[in-house]
């Protein structure tokens, strides 16, 4: 074990409680001071931001109750870690807001399934992390309270959406966290964050309680400082759910130790697609050589690079606003002032539609409105096919470019997580399209379902972390865990924490 | 792409059920206009004979036995409302029917 509780990872954390090196209470003691001393909006300098919501009664008391348990329910895969949980994943009474101010006052009668599975196997709900509003962003700068500043450099946006998520790992606030990804908002974060970021394949964890955005591309998945901590939350909260008609029956991998007899070239046999032609433009320097770095320690673990192509790379973008905003402007629906939370006031005489609009127009933001709008407009009449419907053909065809590199038998694809690292908050606040160019690597695995994971590969000449993607295979995620544990293992980029004292 | 009118704003808004402000309507018509025309861009890929994608299925759906099982109490979901007739169970809303 490393420094102090704050840098345990999860099975550090699990290994000292089982133990009594420390018990579950000094270990949410120390997380919930550091919490207190460094993430405050109100702190000098501005403090990080990446908690919305923290009861620390509440968390105190659970963690008695699981210290009261030792040696009874000691074995649980989580027991006594803490969790941070992005804030648009129910939790039962406790605040939900997926930051926007149409839920400011909402406390969900039910939990999340992914949440009451962590609970079960004994982790700890530390707190709500800030998120862009309803998951729409990649910067954590369209939540309605407030920034969330990046830990290696506190004038830069974390990412998005689930950049608390992100930050609160890479900052020592938590060891492990939960996310939503639907176009990157979980690997994108990671990247910039310098931690592990991880989006399962579609339908493998239940979404039953993830206020929804995009229904046929959202997934709920882990931030961890190690590819291992990711795997231990993904295994214990994925699988079948009778809540979820989504989920599938795939049985869950064994994920549990996967560095197991690894030799000193672990890759051996195992290929690896690079789509080369996606590289050349757009792509920061600092970026491309770390990947190209990344890209070497892979060869020399014995792994085999392959070119790949993606003609239909470039598409993605804007099939995936397409596709995203319609189903969002559905979703969103919901969110009528009847119902949830919160309702603009009336003059008398004023009927249930001016209701509907006047609560929607003054309590959602901005780019939530955008969406919305886009999403309606290209699902409306007489633009449906031009839009909507070909959005979803050019889907087609992602889909079959990701089918045919598979089935030249690569086990994975790699490239960078995100074009450039960390932006300045406020960069690109005014130019919506700027800021969805940066989802140019991420939105692909959510059009295709793929499992794809973020691992930190090094880092920009101003000490801002870079990060290294990996797709894998549809419900392969051990394959693409192990790979990514291989190459994380042979780096010492994990190791790595922000300048934060 | 030629540019959405404040009229057509106001219409995408009414389908959207939100009340904008002339200021929002303004700055709404160029950014949509900018974004449509950035995702016209799919427009020249050939689709002629391709499917659409909905839903990505990677793996078999089994449809669940058709029983009731217990699911909210109405006093748990009329917590969150704004408005309610809680003894009643009823949210409340303006009048509908004139």
């Amino acid at each position: 074990m490393s420094g102090g509780i704050h840098h345990w990872t999860a099975r550090e954390t699990r290994q000292a409680i089982r133990t009594k090196a420390a018990s579950a209470t000094e270990v949410v003691q120390a997380l919930l001071a550091r919490i207190a001393r460094l993430d405050g909006r109100d702190a000098a300098g501005g403090g990080l931001g990446a908690y919305l919501h923290v009861d620390p009664d509440r968390v105190l008391t659970r963690a008695a109750a699981l210290d009261a348990e030792h040696g009874t329910a000691t074995d649980r895969p989580l027991f006594g870690v803490p969790v941070a949980v992005k804030d648009n994943l129910c939790t039962r009474d406790v605040p939900t807001t997926a930051a926007s101010r149409i839920l400011e006052r909402f406390v969900p009668p039910y939990t999340a399934t992914a949440v009451e599975r962590l609970e079960a196997a004994g982790a700890i709900v530390l707190g709500k992390t800030n998120c862009d509003e309803f998951a729409m962003g990649s910067s954590t700068e369209n939540s309605a309270f407030g920034v969330t500043r990046n830990p290696w450099a506190l004038d830069r946006i974390p990412g998005g959406s689930s950049g608390g998520s992100a930050v609160a790992v890479a900052a020592g606030l938590a060891p492990v966290s939960l996310g939503s990804d639907t176009g990157g908002s979980i690997r994108q974060p990671g990247a910039l964050c310098g931690v592990v970021g991880f989006k399962p394949t579609y339908g493998r964890v239940s979404r039953y309680g993830l206020l929804a955005f995009g229904s046929s591309l959202d997934q709920i998945g882990p931030f961890a400082r190690t590819v291992q901590d990711a795997a231990d939350i993904f295994a214990s909260m994925a699988g079948h759910d009778v809540a979820d008609a989504t989920t599938a029956h795939a049985a869950v991998p064994d994920v549990s130790a996967l560095g197991a007899g690894a030799s000193s070239t672990p890759l051996t046999g195992r290929r690896i697609g690079v789509p080369r032609a996606l590289l050349g433009s757009g792509v920061d320097a600092a970026v491309q050589a770390a990947i190209d770095a990344a890209l070497t320690v892979l060869e020399g673990l014995g792994a085999t690079l392959v070119d790949v192509e993606l003609p239909h790379a470039a598409a993605a973008i804007p099939v995936y606003y397409l596709v995203a905003t319609a189903e969002a402007s559905s979703n969103l629906a919901r969110y009528d002032g009847v119902r949830y939370s919160s309702r603009s006031k009336l003059a008398p005489g004023d009927d249930l539609a001016t209701l509907y609009e006047r609560t929607r127009g003054e309590h959602f933001g901005a780019e939530v409105k955008r969406r919305i709008m886009l999403g309606t407009y290209v699902l409306s009449a007489g633009y449906y096919e031009a839009y909507y419907q070909k959005a979803q053909r050019v889907r087609t065809l992602i889909r079959r470019d990701y089918d045919t590199a598979f089935a030249a038998d690569v086990d994975a694809i790699a490239m960078p997580t995100c074009p450039t690292p960390a932006f300045r908050l406020g960069e690109r606040a005014d130019d919506p399209l700027q800021m969805y160019l940066a989802d140019v690597f991420t939105v692909s695995a959510n059009l295709t379902g793929l499992p794809a994971i973020s691992v930190p590969c090094g880092f920009s000449p101003d000490r801002l972390p870079i990060g290294l993607q990996l797709t894998g295979r549809p419900f392969d995620e051990a394959g693409l865990l192990g790979l990514a544990h291989a190459y994380e293992q042979a780096t010492p980029w994990h190791r790595e924490t922000p300048p934060l004292g | 792409m030629s540019a959405l009118s404040d009229r057509d704003v106001l219409r995408i808004a009414e389908l959207s059920r939100l009340a904008l402000t002339p200021d929002e309507r303004a700055r709404l018509g160029r950014e949509l206009t900018a974004i449509l025309t950035y995702v016209e861009q799919i427009g020249g890929i050939d689709t002629s004979g391709i499917e659409p994608t909905s839903h990505v299925q990677l793996d078999d759906t089994t449809l669940r036995p058709d029983e009731t099982r217990p699911s909210l109490s109405r006093e748990a979901a009329l917590r969150n409302a704004p408005d309610a007739i809680r003894g009643a169970g009823l949210f409340r809303v303006p009048k509908v029917i004139g």
